[in-house]
């Protein structure tokens, strides 16, 4: 089935509020072999997930169709231990290539205070029809 | 650390993948999509095969960064997934992240990385900016 084209542009709800501890960034760090002392640079990935599977759950499109086509975080300030993360995904872009959907979404990852701490888009490929 | 000069080489690192890395992974990042864990529906929706989560290989170029730049804050990283890394059931998948400085300017390093699986690459223009100095 098709994503329908009039999803571009839509914002979808904030994820609640991830908790970032220290036992959370230790399983996501050891899981790569990262010995980082900061939390590692790809861990708002794991507040980006949840909004991207509030997202497909609103489609009712199922992960396993899902390929991650591109990610890019930029940072406003480091991720730390306390912090309140939230992430607001909308839909940028969607085209169409042989039954394939290409998704452009950004997903702005917020603190407590609602400051913006990162950006991060991605492209997803869904694929319809293997 | 490697000097973060523009036109540095950085030395390349190499990761073995293994399956219960992924599953590791999967728990760590809530991303339990079957396809990086389960064969026959990896095939079902037309992969190769088990394929390594594009985030894991991402996570193992930021992890490369870290050790190249002694835990410099990223300010910027980001690739295109352009060829899976098909993890095999036994042993694992060798991933390769070679690095060079593109340029040094306004308190930050550009490096550009070639992420390689047997010799191809998997990762399109992958690419971290770090704060120095």
């Amino acid at each position: 089935m098709p994503i329908d084209s009039s999803l571009i542009g839509r914002e979808f709800p904030p994820t609640p509020p991830l908790v970032v501890t220290a036992a959370e960034v230790t399983s996501f760090a050891s899981a790569t072999g990262s010995e980082t002392r900061r939390v590692p640079a790809t861990f708002p990935i794991v507040v980006t997930f949840r909004a991207l599977l509030g997202f497909l759950e609103a489609e009712q499109v199922e992960l396993a169709r899902i390929v991650h086509g591109e990610q890019r975080f930029t940072y406003e300030r480091p991720i730390v231990i306390g912090d309140e993360l939230s992430a607001t995904l909308s839909v940028t872009g969607l085209r169409q290539i042989e039954g394939t959907d290409i998704l452009r979404t950004t997903s702005t990852i917020t603190d407590a205070a609602g400051e913006l701490v990162c950006t991060a888009g991605a492209t997803l490929v869904h694929r319809a029809d293997a | 650390m490697s000097a973060l000069t523009a036109g540095t080489e950085l030395a390349p690192q190499e990761f073995v993948v293994r399956r219960s890395d992924l599953v590791a992974y999967a728990d760590a990042s809530g991303d339990q999509n079957p396809i990086h864990q389960d064969e026959a529906i990896a095939q079902l929706v037309g992969l190769p095969g088990v394929i390594a989560h594009g985030m894991y290989t991402m996570a193992l170029a930021a992890r490369a960064v870290a050790t190249w730049t002694d835990d410099a804050e990223v300010v910027e990283i980001g690739c295109k997934f352009t060829a899976p890394v098909v993890v095999p059931a036994e042993g694992g998948a060798t991933v390769r992240i070679a690095g060079v400085v593109k340029s040094v300017a306004d308190g930050r390093a550009t490096i550009a990385l070639d992420v390689t699986c047997a010799g191809e690459k998997v990762l399109g223009a992958p690419k971290a900016v770090v704060r120095v100095g």
